[in-house]
């Protein structure tokens, strides 16, 4: 028999904590899961026992029979709406940022034109949309300019607010150095927006789809090519209230995706440095 | 026959000018009857004169209000005088200024190294050109193997010891310090108040210190100004004769207590005089 070091005890208090600790890692996942078998068990119980009809309220396996036999049309259509989607969020990045910038580095620009970002942000873009589809011919155009409209300002906002948050020292120290006007924006104001836009980007991820979902209902017109809006819509006309429930798990299935997929980006970005992103040993 | 090539070997602009002893020690910029206003009618700085000779290391000492920080700006430029004039002997350069703030004021999206090469960044140099500059220059502050850490893992010292490093890695004529250690224990404070006079020691720099301890400007400097508040102005100049390098052993000799008595006695008539 081998002789081994004997491994120090842990004191209880230690040991417990430790187990909390586990414990808590482990009911992060597990309980949310519970919650969603619950809920689908529930459901489907509900619609059995009640003997609902499927045109009013399908359960949740039917519902999955029809995600997969309808899959080809909705996954067509999926990737129309989050074409118009990841597109909004690139032009609402670019305008976001873009104007954030240009108000940051002229006080006029500011005055004259932040007003009517607001303007375009507080008026509901399901009452602009009807004008903006009979102004713009192209659809794509139209659905993309709603998307935006709803998209950029979290961007700007946030962005804008991170211009303004450098450290008042380290803008005494760029002004020592003699730094010029694009120094101190590329090299101090920008890595200092950076967690300030990343925390915007997350919300505009979110608010893209939901853009792009609503300027679909109020384009309407469907056939080839159209996204899955359009898609719930024509279901409803049919009353194929699976169909619809389909798409609408396909919505939100796309919204989580978009949402982590951008939460990831800022971890990646800040991990290194910035508070939000580092594990504190306690 | 031609001249051998020399090796390419490469001393950097770090070292190092010799300090002269007071009195002998060449001109480098002066305050001449500097005022400061603010717009609200405070007169933060009354008639301030002070010449700065190459070697010295002045210490601003004087209660919160006496212009001392004030006084920190207007040389750094941060702040234009109302009245009076500063002026450096053969003008003032881009890279004539080395400046610590209160906090250590690093980026904290870049590396050690990255903050270090922040000055020459801001004059268009490349990271390569200046790299053993900066390699030299945290040498110095003793954190050479820290070069690719980020601030957020370092102490509230060590992070001040870059701050120290960024100032004084362009080599500037003069270096002002904003109440650098104000911040930090006493142990770390004495740590870094050592090192600094041996930094100095090496390089031969010029600082501004401003400090409200009696303690650290004694330990520290040869010319102590006292200051006093409303309005903010200079009161006395005391001398601290005392050779150069001083260590632990000075900080408890009898000496040092005979001129803190005498700074500490002006500080009180400064003191007194605002009240």
């Amino acid at each position: 028999m081998s002789v081994t070091t004997p491994t120090p005890a842990l004191d209880p208090e230690e040991a417990k904590r430790l187990r909390d600790a586990r414990i808590e890692r482990v009911a992060k996942w597990v309980l949310p899961a519970l919650v969603l078998v619950l809920l689908l068990v529930g459901w489907d119980r509900l619609v059995v026992w009640n003997e609902i009809p499927r045109y009013q309220l399908p359960g949740p396996l039917v519902v999955w029979e029809q995600l997969v036999k309808d899959w080809r049309m909705l996954f067509e259509a999926l990737l129309v709406t989050l074409q118009i989607t990841l597109m909004a969020l690139a032009v609402a990045v670019v305008g976001g940022v873009g104007l954030a910038v240009l108000f940051n580095q002229s006080r006029f620009a500011e005055m004259s034109f932040y007003p009517y970002a607001v303007i375009l942000q507080v008026t509901p873009v399901v009452s602009i949309a009807p004008l903006i589809f009979i102004y713009v011919e192209n659809r794509t155009v139209g659905l993309l300019l709603c998307a935006w409209i709803v998209a950029f300002f979290p961007i700007l906002a946030n962005t804008t607010l991170g211009l303004n948050s450098t450290d008042h020292n380290l803008r005494d120290l760029f002004r020592i150095y003699g730094a010029s006007r694009w120094q101190r924006l590329r090299y101090l104001q920008l890595p200092s927006a950076l967690p300030y836009f990343l925390g915007g980007l997350r919300i505009a991820g979110g608010l893209s789809l939901i853009g792009a979902i609503v300027a679909e209902y109020v384009a309407g017109t469907g056939g080839i090519g159209s996204g899955l809006a359009f898609r719930i819509l024509e279901a409803s006309y049919r009353l194929n209230i699976p169909r619809m429930f389909a798409a609408l798990l396909l919505i939100a299935v796309s919204g989580v995706v978009i949402f982590a997929g951008l939460s990831f980006l800022s971890h990646m970005l800040l991990r290194k440095w910035h508070e939000s992103a580092l594990k504190r040993e306690s | 026959m031609g001249r051998l090539p020399t090796l390419p070997m490469r001393m950097t602009d770090l070292i190092h000018r010799q300090i002269l002893p007071l009195g002998a020690r060449p001109h480098l910029m002066q305050l001449q009857q500097v005022g400061k206003v603010f717009n609200g009618g405070v007169t933060a700085l009354h008639d301030m004169s002070l010449a700065v000779q190459e070697g010295d290391f002045i210490s601003l000492l004087g209660p919160s209000g006496c212009g001392k920080s004030t006084a920190l700006r207007l040389i750094a430029g941060l702040s234009t005088p109302t009245s009076g004039r500063i002026s450096w002997e053969g003008g003032k350069g881009a890279g004539d200024l080395g400046v610590v703030f209160q906090e250590p004021t690093l980026m904290p999206w870049a590396t050690v190294a990255q903050n270090v090469f922040l000055p020459f960044r801001l004059r268009g140099k490349s990271f390569a050109e200046v790299k053993p500059e900066i390699d030299e220059a945290l040498d110095l502050v003793g954190l050479a193997k820290f070069a690719d850490t980020y601030p957020r893992q370092l102490s509230g010292g060590m992070k001040m010891r870059v701050s120290i490093a960024r100032a004084l890695v362009t080599n500037p004529r003069l270096i002002l310090m904003d109440e650098p250690f104000a911040a930090l224990d006493e142990i770390t404070r004495h740590k870094l108040n050592t090192d600094l006079l041996a930094l100095r020691e090496r390089i031969g720099c010029t600082v501004i210190f401003v400090t409200h301890s009696v303690f650290e400007s004694v330990f520290l400097s040869d010319r102590i100004i006292v200051m006093a508040a409303r309005p903010g102005r200079v009161i006395e100049e005391v001398q601290v004769t005392a050779p150069y390098p001083r260590d632990e052993v000075f900080r408890t000799s009898a000496d040092y207590a005979a001129h803190c008595q005498v700074a500490s006695a002006a500080l009180h008539r400064a003191m007194g005089e605002a009240a």
